[in-house]
């Protein structure tokens, strides 16, 4: 026998069934390819991630790792064989806690729970644990998830129909869900055409290089199957990208320099079968490797910069002042410095960047998952030479986001091969490609001042900071910029001077990750708030209480503000507060190996972009079948847009949410809603469809010539308007329609309210700002370093909670981040490109979690409502942290806080005593 | 072009041993380590499938040994009913990389691929368990510390193939334990592991210790000077005392991305009079912390 396809049998979902493949091929690629299963997902091909579980003979295996051949004569059961096309009592149960957010992991997860729950029907929170730790999630945290398979057998409630208005504050069941939790849901690497091109990509091998191709011509011709080779030299428009239009320098492809360790030098496009085959190794191009630098400080010497026109490899420059900080501090009662240093993070969305590109007529296609379907247009018509009307972008579902999948990854080389070969092109990046390829949290390397007057109150602070944001510029300007607006925290800071820059390296771009920067400074800031109380005298909480933020106080860019909730959040936290410390205090008395710790921190974060324009566009139209159509442009990552946005279009509008279809994410049909970052989403696409629903209300009040009071209805094609007595139908058949079938329309805009930023960062960055504060409590093993977070208490101010459940998921979700940036996730250039040495949390790294949503409305924001996708994440480390010295002394410098660290820092104390 | 690398799934030992004895194989039993040691890389290699060689499932009792078939799952192994001094390999059976791993890994793929942080080795040695490799020249038995011979490097000669792990029932009394620290609760590769199997006499001191760790040094080692010193101890302050005056010289930590190796030499020694107190008086075993 040999490698060559042969058939296997076996019974697959109940069906029997005969394909024909490779026999030591992946089950997994067998099953998604010639079988068309796509709901078994990939994402690591290595058994780390556990998103391709499915059930052979009824035992859970990755089928990333099962020979093909292994299937036959056995029983296969994979996402799509759960059901048998109902929905079932696991999966309801999913959606009825919230338990899928972006929908990667969630086959793996079910397959994982219905092999436990055929053993254990009523499982416990440790068994359950048990029988999924081996599937990784990123989104959610995972308590939703336990709590859905502990409950999946219990008596499920009837989630209630919504009337008119009743959306915003209610949980309805993601409108987006149930394809998540069938293994329906289409992303990036699902639905290519049978005939699409696979395209692989060479990257550099080298952190900093020239290049110059051999005989391309002649590989190819060795290479049958082997369609095209591109190189720079095929790129037809500018090859320079980036989201930041001033400061695009990055190519589609590399000309002849590479500037980082897996930059694309080009693409090999053919058969499936070939493309498989490829090994770069055999590539003809040769390397000249040049020196190289993977942190600021270790840039060669005397080397030119890597971008000419930014001298000494920086690329920006941000900073704050207000007030004399220097003199502040120096005459102040009680001053503390300090200096921390972070690791790059990666996003590690279960999903890699995948996706394929087709040209429909003369317009290309592109189906990809993404963030920013507006920017990855204009990015993708500018690199390709298109006009922007020859190009359409329809975002698939994305497996996870984060910030990653706001720049261009695979978009402008698929997009590449169709344009020039005219057919579909299809690719997905492999995990360490992914890895290596795309954009990283900047690592920081900063230190601070803060002083403060004998009572307490803040006297002043001074910081600064330097992020390597590696080879290209991506978001670099934008956390040089956020980070000096933040890094005071949500507190009064009368003098303040706050410095940041964003410096060039040959180490992995650092772009946007869920703060921008910020999450980095604030473990500075607030760790150096808990040792302010302890020289003080004062209580943590009761220091920060002190210095609260509130309404009509300045900020230190000189904003006045409204709507401030930090401090009803910190009053929130208090009774925990006192019952975690008085805990810890108990079992610390006789002092054990394993010590307890309390830590709290807290956060704010402006929504949307910094001091730029960024405006969101929404339509909303009634149909002349009677359905309600919501144009709905903001992209949906897991967070919860399609359902929140048409909570308050259905508000807006005084329709039950029931009546509304979601029309898009399409570039071709929906306007542009702006990306989906900066935690802009629920309030500045969330004020457009406010304004959306209204102004449709209002035209079809005019025509109906009927008052605001007027309650609407839809009875099937009729729109019923009651005013009083009185009642009115409109036969919306027998209305004239637009082009596209609609009676009424309406399309609004919202750009926030902001200013540039003087020189010294004065003005109004941000017109919305949410808060919050969690309390961490921890256990430290004192001789091992190992630290096991016990609970976590969040209270978030979110304006107005427009869905409870979806913002409790956002929490959990940011918190398990925050565990990881704390405890374990430290990406080496270079060492970590696989989901093994690269750790993040898995179910049973993330404690209970207690939510408590505060709402103080926010002026600006739709119903109120404030953004919370980032802030989530914020306050987690630096809770972590202060936890950590508080149960043993030790501060930790160099994140993340890894056994080693923790150990060496208690050892430290040690000796100083 | 390159020609079609060859695959075979052979049904009896003799079939595979004769393919084994005619060129280069890579044999393919769980498949978790092939299949993630490709990455994006096609499967180039000749592939002998060891998935229809019924005869190496299951664990039995020959005269002298209890004798775990080559193709034995850790799922597997958790299963059976296995005497106390096994405790340890079942907690280190528990901790290979997550269910679905253990439902396919098997034990002898763990010995094979000679991980430095293999989690079943420290269990094994604990045991002295020994390697059954068979060709067609015969069967030799190989003790498992002579058979791992440094970082992914075995004894397993070219036509061989390992046919049962066996474990002299001279050494399956007493009591083990097995701590694995590690910087997540699942799915995690050791930073340090320990695996302490003691039997007791009369009067609950240590009669003989048998102490193994792994993920300090290239090849998972014994700790037999510290073996002979925990002799006539009791497990508690006693036995912590013996562990605190031990050097651990035969130790040769490295820094990784896991751990520094002053980290490991500081961790290791705890968790060693950690697993020793377990295994004097079980408890709750597994994670260190």
């Amino acid at each position: 026998m040999s490698h060559a396809p042969a058939p296997i049998a076996f019974e697959l979902n109940g069906r029997a069934v005969t394909v024909e493949a490779a026999p030591a091929a992946r089950l997994s690629a067998v099953l998604r390819g010639p079988l068309g299963l796509t709901g078994t997902k990939v994402g690591c091909d290595a058994g780390d991630c556990g998103a391709c579980s499915v059930l052979v003979d009824g035992a859970v295996l990755c089928a990333c790792l099962v020979p093909a051949r292994q299937a036959a004569g056995r029983r296969v059961t994979t996402v799509e064989g759960l059901s048998n096309g109902a929905v079932s009592a696991l999966q309801a149960s999913f959606l009825r806690h919230g338990a899928a957010q972006c929908g990667i992991c969630t086959p793996g997860l079910l397959v994982a729970a219905t092999a436990l729950l055929a053993r254990t029907p009523q499982p416990d929170e440790a068994a359950v644990a048990d029988a999924l730790g081996g599937v990784l999630c990123r989104c959610t945290g995972y308590r939703k998830i336990v709590a859905a398979v502990m409950n999946a057998n219990a008596t499920a409630v009837d989630a209630a129909t919504l009337p008119a208005g009743g959306a915003v504050g209610a949980s309805p069941l993601r409108l987006d869900g149930l394809a998540k939790v069938l293994g329906s849901e289409r992303f990036g690497a699902d639905g290519w055409p049978a005939d699409a091109l696979a395209v692989r990509v060479v990257r550099a091998p080298h952190w900093h290089a020239r290049f110059r191709f051999g005989d391309l011509q002649a590989w190819r011709a060795a290479h049958p199957g082997i369609a095209a080779v591109f190189t720079a030299a095929d790129i037809p428009g500018r090859n320079r990208f980036g989201v930041i239009a001033a400061f695009a320098d990055q190519p589609a492809l590399a000309e002849d320099r590479v500037r980082f360790r897996g930059e694309a030098v080009a693409l090999v496009a053919g058969a499936p079968q070939a493309v498989a085959a490829f090994d770069p190794a055999g590539f003809p191009v040769d390397w000249e490797p040049l020196p190289h630098g993977l942190t600021p400080d270790a840039m060669p010497p005397d080397g030119a910069p890597l971008h000419a026109g930014r001298p000494d490899d920086v690329l920006v420059n941000g900073r704050v002042v207000c007030g004399d900080a220097q003199a502040a501090i120096a005459g102040a009662a009680v001053r503390v410095s300090g200096s921390l240093d972070t690791a790059y993070v990666e996003h590690a969305y279960i999903e890699p960047e995948a996706g394929v590109a087709h040209m429909d007529g003369d317009t290309l296609v592109i189906a990809a998952c993404t963030q920013a379907p507006a920017m990855d247009r204009e990015e993708t018509a500018a690199v390709l030479g298109l006009p922007v009307e020859r190009v359409r972008i329809v975002p698939t579902a994305a497996g996870g986001g984060f910030g990653s999948k706001l720049d261009l990854s695979l978009q402008p080389l698929i997009g590449l091969v169709a344009l020039k070969t005219g057919r579909p092109a299809a690719l997905a990046f492999s995990r360490a490609e992914s890895m290596a390829a795309t954009t990283k949290r900047h690592p920081a390397r900063m230190t601070a001042t803060i002083a403060a007057d004998a009572d307490g109150r803040i006297a002043g602070m001074l910081f600064d900071g330097t992020f390597n944001t590696g080879a290209y510029a991506s978001w670099g300007p934008t956390v040089a910029n956020r980070v000096p607006v933040h890094a005071s925290g949500p507190y009064r800071t009368p003098a303040y001077r706050a410095t940041a820059r964003a410096v060039h390296t040959n180490g992995p771009v650092a772009g946007a990750f869920r703060g921008f920067g910020v999450p980095q400074a604030t473990m500075l800031q607030e760790t150096l708030y808990d040792a302010l109380a302890d020289a003080l005298g004062i209580d943590r909480l009761a220091l920060r209480r002190r210095n609260a933020l509130r309404d009509g106080d300045a900020t230190t860019c000189g904003q006045v503000l409204a709507g401030v909730g930090i401090d009803a959040c910190l009053a929130a936290l208090e009774p925990h507060w006192s019952r975690a410390n008085a805990e810890a205090a108990a079992r610390n008395a006789a002092g054990p190996v394993v010590r307890r710790g309390v830590g709290i921190a807290s956060c704010w974060y402006g929504c949307g972009n910094t001091a730029l324009p960024n405006p969101s566009t929404i339509r909303i139209g009634i149909a002349a079948d009677g359905t309600v159509r919501l144009h709905q442009g903001a992209v949906d990552i897991g967070q919860g847009a399609n359902t929140v946005i048409a909570q308050i279009a259905a508000d807006a509008l005084g329709l039950p949410l029931a009546a509304i279809r979601l029309v898009g994410a399409d570039t071709a049909l929906t306007p542009d809603a702006g990306k989906t970052s900066a935690s802009r989403q629920t309030f500045i696409t969330g004020r457009a469809a406010e304004r959306a629903g209204r102004a449709l209300r209002e035209t079809v009040l005019r025509y109906a010539n009927v008052s605001d009071g007027a309650a609407l209805a839809l009875d099937g094609a009729t729109l019923v308007l009651r005013e009083g007595e009185a009642v009115r139908r409109l036969a919306l058949g027998d209305l004239p329609a637009d082009g596209t079938g609609l009676v009424f329309c309406a399309e609004e805009t919202y750009d926030p309210p902001t200013t540039a930023l003087d020189a010294d960062g004065q003005g109004r960055p941000y017109a919305v700002y949410g808060y919050g504060a969690q309390l961490v409590e921890l256990d430290v093993d004192t001789r091992l370093g190992t630290v096991r977070p016990v609970r976590v208490t969040a209270a978030h101010d979110v304006g107005r909670a427009i869905n409870p459940l979806l913002a409790e998921g956002q929490i959990e979700g940011g918190i398990a981040q925050g565990i990881g940036m704390a405890l374990m996730e430290e990406y080496v250039p270079g060492r970590t490109e696989n989901l093994h040495d690269y750790l993040i949390p898995t179910i049973g790294d993330v404690p209970p979690v207690e939510t408590i949503l505060i709402e103080v409305p926010d002026p600006e924001g739709p119903f109120g409502a404030k953004g919370l996708g980032e802030h989530v994440l914020i306050p987690t480390a630096p809770a972590i942290l202060n936890a950590i010295r508080d149960a043993t002394g030790a501060a930790v410098t160099t994140l993340p806080a890894t056994p080693a660290r923790v150990l060496a820092a208690i050892r430290a104390v040690g000796d100083e005593r | 072009m390159s020609r079609v690398p060859r695959y075979a799934r052979p049904s009896t030992v003799a079939e595979a041993l004769a393919l084994l004895a005619d060129g280069r194989w890579r044999c393919l039993a769980g498949g978790t380590d092939v299949y993630p040691a490709l990455g994006d890389r096609p499967l180039a290699d000749d592939v002998l499938d060891l998935n229809d060689l019924e005869a190496l499932c299951g664990i039995a009792e020959s005269d002298g040994d209890i004798v775990i078939g080559a193709r034995t799952t850790w799922s597997a192994l958790l299963a059976a009913d296995l005497p106390p001094a096994f405790d340890a390999l079942r907690q280190a059976a528990r901790e290979v990389g997550s269910v679905q791993i253990q439902n396919a890994g098997t034990v002898a793929g763990n010995l094979c691929n000679a991980s430095p942080a293999a989690d079943g080795v420290p269990p094994l040695l604990a045991l002295d368990a020994a390697v059954e490799l068979a060709s067609q020249a015969g069967t030799r038995r190989l003790p498992l510390a002579d058979f791992l011979r440094g970082n992914r490097e075995t004894a397993l000669a070219g036509d061989e193939l390992m046919v049962a792990v066996r474990v002299p029932k001279a050494a399956a009394r007493g009591r083990s334990a097995f701590l694995k620290l590690g910087a997540r609760r699942y799915l995690v590769i050791a930073i340090a592991m320990v695996a302490a199997r003691l039997t007791l006499d009369g009067a609950g001191r240590i009669a003989e210790a048998a102490i193994a760790v792994g993920a300090c040094s290239p090849v998972a080692r014994r700790l037999a000077r510290l073996e002979t010193a925990l002799a006539g101890r009791t497990a508690g302050a006693d036995s912590d005392a013996a562990v605190a005056a031990h050097p651990f010289d035969e130790l040769a930590p490295i820094d990784d991305v896991r751990g520094t190796a002053d980290y490991r030499r500081a961790a290791v020694r705890e968790i060693v009079a950690r697993a020793v107190r377990l295994a004097g008086a079980p408890r709750d075993a597994g994670k260190a912390a």
